[in-house]
C-alpha cells in the first residue's frame, strides 16, 4: 500500500498532540526527504481506522482525558498491534510512551495500555518539569539524550525492555533511567518535538524503518548548537 | 463607599503614585495590591454604580480593551487598566485612579474572569478566544472554557459578546443543558473575528465528537453545537453591525486580526448605547499599546514591534506583518514558559521569501524549527546587529514576552 514511499503515521493528533508533537513527524519527513526518500505523512484522527502497514508510527503526548481515550481507541482499533507484528517502528512520547506499556494512571484511575512494551506507569510524588538529559544505551550508538520533560508519571520497566538512557539530569522514568526500547519500539519522556534536539535518534528510527545501518550525513549545525547550548544550561543549573 | 474602602482607595492611589515617582514601575499593580490588603472588598466597592465591560480571552485582550475604551469614550471618561495589569490588583488600581467616571472597560486575565465578574458585577463581558498558552503551567483549554461557563450562568443580567468562530468560546457562552430553567441565562451577542488557530478545538467540549469545518462554518458531528450566526462581522476593511450597516474602520493597527478586535470593540460600545457610526471614528486614535505595534525609526530603519506569546498569536503576527525583513526573537524565561516545544505548533512558512533574522535566548530552538520549515534565516547576537543586517526601510520585529521587553528596553522603552 505504501511501498513507494516511507509512510509516517501521526497517531490521533486530535487527542495526542499537546506540546508541538507535530515536530517529530516534520523532522522525520524532512530528514528522510533530504536523503532522497519520498515520504508520506498521514494524520490519523481518533475517529478513523489506523492503517496497519505504515513504516513509522508516532504516538504523542496528551492530557489525562485524551490519553485514556486514545489508549481505549487504539486497543479497540488493533491497527498498531498489527503494525508492530509486521515490524513497523513505533515512537512514543510522554503520554504516548505510557500508552505503549501495560497500564498507566490518568485522572486517578488505572487504565490498560497496549502491552507493546514491558513497562507500567503510575503517579510520582511530584510533577517532573524541566530539562531532561541522559546517556543512551550504548548498543544504540547514539550521543546523549537532550530534552524537556513535563509529566506526573513514574515508569517501571520489566525485564523485556531496556532503558533508553541513564539519567544525568531530570527525572525520566524514576530519576535513574529514562525511556525504554525493545526491537523497533522506543519511548521517551522527552516530550513534544523530542527529535528536534536528538537528530541522531530521528535517524535511528529512519534506519530501522528503511532497514539500513547508515544514512548519508546531513548538515546538523543548528541542532548541534542547540544541543551544546542546552548541555551547557543543564551543567550550569547543576553547579552549586 | 464605606470608610474602609475610601481609605483603601486613597492609599492605593498614593502607593501607585509613589511607585511611579520612584521609577519602580507604572504603579498599576502595587497600588491595587495595597488597597486590597486594607479592604478585600475594595474592588466591589469601587465597581459599585459603574457600567463595566470586561474583555477576556487568550489573545487580543489588551488591544481590544484599548479599542473598546476609545469607542466607549464617546460618552466621556472611561476607566481602564491600560497597562495590561489584568488581574484584580490591576482592576482595583484602575478604578481607584479613575475617580467618579461611570464607565469602565477592563482587560481580565482569563483565569480571573469568574472572580472579577463576581466582584464587579459587570454589565458586559467580551469573550475573544481560547487557545493553548504557556502549557507548562496553564490550565488546559477545555477546563478554562468550563470555568467561564460556570461563571457566566451565575450572572443572568450579564450581556455576553462572544466570538462565534471559536467553538470553545461558543460552548462557554452557551448555557449548559442541565441549567436551572427558572433562571434565564445571559444574553449573547455573537461576533465573527475569525479563528486562525484550530488545533485546540477539534474535539467538541460538549460531547467529545469531532468538530468539522468548511469555509467559515464549523459544527459538531455528534451534537447540536455549531457556529451561531454572528450579529457583528468583518467585511473588507470595515465592520457590519447587527442592522446590516457597514462601517469603514480606519485603524492605526495592522492586520485583519485587529479589524476583528475593532468589531468586538464596537459591539461592546453598542452595549453602552454608543452608535457604531460614532464609535468607529474613535478607533483610529489607538496607536501603540504598551509598546506593541509601536514604530520607531533608527538608522533609517522603520522598526515595528509585534508581540507573539503563543501559537495562535504567532499566526496573527504573520498576518499583521508587512512583507519586509523580519526579526524573530525567542526567550524561555519564567514569564514565557520554560518550554519551547510550541515552536513546532507554529507554521512559519508565511515568512518564506522575506529576509528572516533570529535572536534571543532560545534562537537555536527557533533555528532548528525554521530549518525543518524550509525558511532561510540568519542568526544575530544583538538587536543592533539585526538593524545593521537589513536595508533601510521597514523592519518587522516579532518576539515573545520577555524577548519583546528586552527589545523595548534596547529601544529606550518606546511607547
Amino acid at each position: 500500500m505504501f511501498s513507494d514511499s516511507l509512510c509516517i503515521v501521526w497517531v490521533y493528533p486530535d487527542l495526542l498532540s499537546t506540546y508541538g508533537d507535530r515536530g517529530n513527524a516534520l523532522i522525520l519527513a524532512s530528514r528522510a526527504q533530504r536523503r532522497g526518500y519520498p515520504v508520506e505523512v498521514l494524520e490519523v484522527r481518533s475517529d478513523q481506522p489506523l492503517p496497519a502497514t505504515a513504516d513509522i508510527y508516532l504516538v504523542g503526548g496528551g492530557e489525562d482525558g485524551p490519553q485514556a481515550l486514545g489508549a481505549q481507541r487504539l486497543i479497540a482499533d488493533g491497527g498498531l498491534h498489527r503494525a508492530v507484528a509486521q515490524g513497523s517502528v513505533v515512537f512514543g512520547v510522554c503520554a504516548g510512551y505510557q500508552i505503549l506499556g501495560s497500564s498507566f494512571f490518568a485522572k486517578g484511575t488505572r487504565y490498560a495500555g497496549l502491552e507493546l512494551l514491558d513497562l507500567s506507569s503510575d503517579r510520582g510524588p511530584s510533577r517532573a518539569i524541566g530539562e531532561l538529559a541522559g546517556n543512551i544505551d550504548p548498543r544504540l550508538g547514539l550521543p546523549p539524550l537532550s530534552g524537556f520533560e513535563n509529566h506526573g508519571g513514574r515508569t517501571h520497566l520489566g525485564p523485556e525492555v531496556s532503558p533508553l538512557a541513564q539519567v544525568t539530569a531530570g527525572i525520566g522514568n524514576d530519576t535513574r533511567t529514562e525511556g525504554a526500547w525493545r526491537g523497533k519500539l522506543l519511548g521517551t519522556y522527552s516530550h513534544g518535538p523530542a527529535l528536534a534536539r536528538n537528530p541522531a535518534l530521528a535517524d535511528l528510527l529512519l534506519r530501522w524503518a528503511v532497514g539500513v545501518n547508515q544514512l548519508p550525513p546531513l548538515d546538523d549545525t543548528w541542532s548541534d548548537r542547540l544541543r551544546a547550548e542546552r548541555h551547557a544550561a543543564v551543567a550550569a543549573a547543576a553547579r552549586p | 463607599m464605606p470608610l474602609r474602602a475610601k481609605v483603601a482607595s486613597s492609599v492605593s492611589r498614593t502607593a501607585a503614585a509613589l511607585s511611579r515617582a520612584a521609577g519602580r514601575g507604572d504603579g498599576s499593580v502595587i497600588g491595587g495590591w495595597i488597597g486590597l490588603k486594607i479592604d478585600p472588598e475594595l474592588l466591589a466597592h469601587l465597581a459599585a454604580g459603574r457600567a463595566i465591560a470586561l474583555v477576556s480571552g487568550t489573545n487580543g485582550k489588551t488591544t481590544t480593551t484599548r479599542l473598546a475604551t476609545a469607542a466607549v469614550g464617546v460618552l466621556g471618561k472611561v476607566a481602564t487598566n491600560s497597562f495590561g495589569a489584568n488581574m484584580p490588583t490591576g482592576h482595583t488600581s484602575a478604578l481607584a485612579k479613575a475617580g467618579s467616571t461611570p464607565y469602565a472597560v477592563l482587560e481580565v486575565d482569563e483565569h480571573y474572569l469568574a472572580q472579577v465578574l463576581d466582584a464587579t458585577d459587570a454589565h458586559v463581558v467580551a469573550l475573544l478566544n481560547l487557545s493553548r498558552d504557556q502549557l507548562d503551567r496553564a490550565r488546559e483549554v477545555a477546563m478554562m472554557a468550563q470555568l467561564w461557563r460556570a461563571a457566566l450562568i451565575r450572572h443572568p443580567e450579564l450581556r455576553v459578546i462572544a466570538n462565534a468562530d471559536d467553538p470553545m468560546v461558543v460552548w462557554a457562552a452557551s448555557p449548559p443543558a442541565n441549567h436551572d430553567q427558572r433562571i434565564s441565562p445571559p444574553q449573547v451577542v455573537w461576533f465573527s473575528a475569525g479563528q486562525r488557530w484550530h488545533d485546540d478545538s477539534w474535539v467538541c467540549p460538549e460531547c467529545g465528537s469531532t468538530i468539522a469545518r468548511q469555509d467559515n462554518q464549523w459544527w459538531c458531528t455528534g451534537c447540536p453545537l455549531r457556529r451561531p450566526q454572528p450579529q457583528w462581522s468583518v467585511e473588507d476593511d470595515g465592520v457590519i453591525d447587527p442592522t446590516g450597516a457597514w462601517h469603514k474602520v480606519q485603524l492605526q493597527l495592522p492586520g485583519t486580526v485587529n479589524l476583528g478586535n475593532a468589531a468586538t470593540a464596537l459591539a461592546v460600545a453598542a452595549e453602552f448605547g454608543v452608535r457604531p457610526v460614532d464609535a468607529v471614528l474613535q478607533l483610529g486614535s489607538v496607536t501603540s499599546i504598551a509598546g506593541r505595534y509601536a514604530q520607531v525609526e533608527r538608522a533609517g530603519r522603520l522598526i515595528r514591534l509585534l508581540l507573539a506569546k503563543n501559537p495562535a498569536s504567532w499566526l496573527e503576527a504573520f498576518d499583521m506583518a508587512d512583507e519586509a525583513p523580519t526579526l524573530l526573537s525567542i526567550n524561555a524565561r519564567d514569564p514565557d514558559g520554560l518550554d519551547t516545544s510550541w515552536l513546532f505548533d507554529v507554521d512559519f512558512s508565511p515568512l518564506r521569501g522575506r529576509q528572516v533574522l533570529i535572536t534571543g535566548d532560545r534562537a537555536f530552538d527557533l533555528a532548528v524549527r525554521l530549518d525543518v520549515n524550509n525558511v532561510p534565516f540568519q542568526h544575530v547576537r544583538t538587536f543592533t546587529e539585526a538593524i545593521q543586517s537589513v536595508p533601510p526601510g521597514r523592519l518587522e520585529v516579532i518576539a515573545n514576552y520577555t524577548a519583546f521587553q528586552d527589545i523595548r528596553a534596547e529601544l529606550d522603552r518606546v511607547l
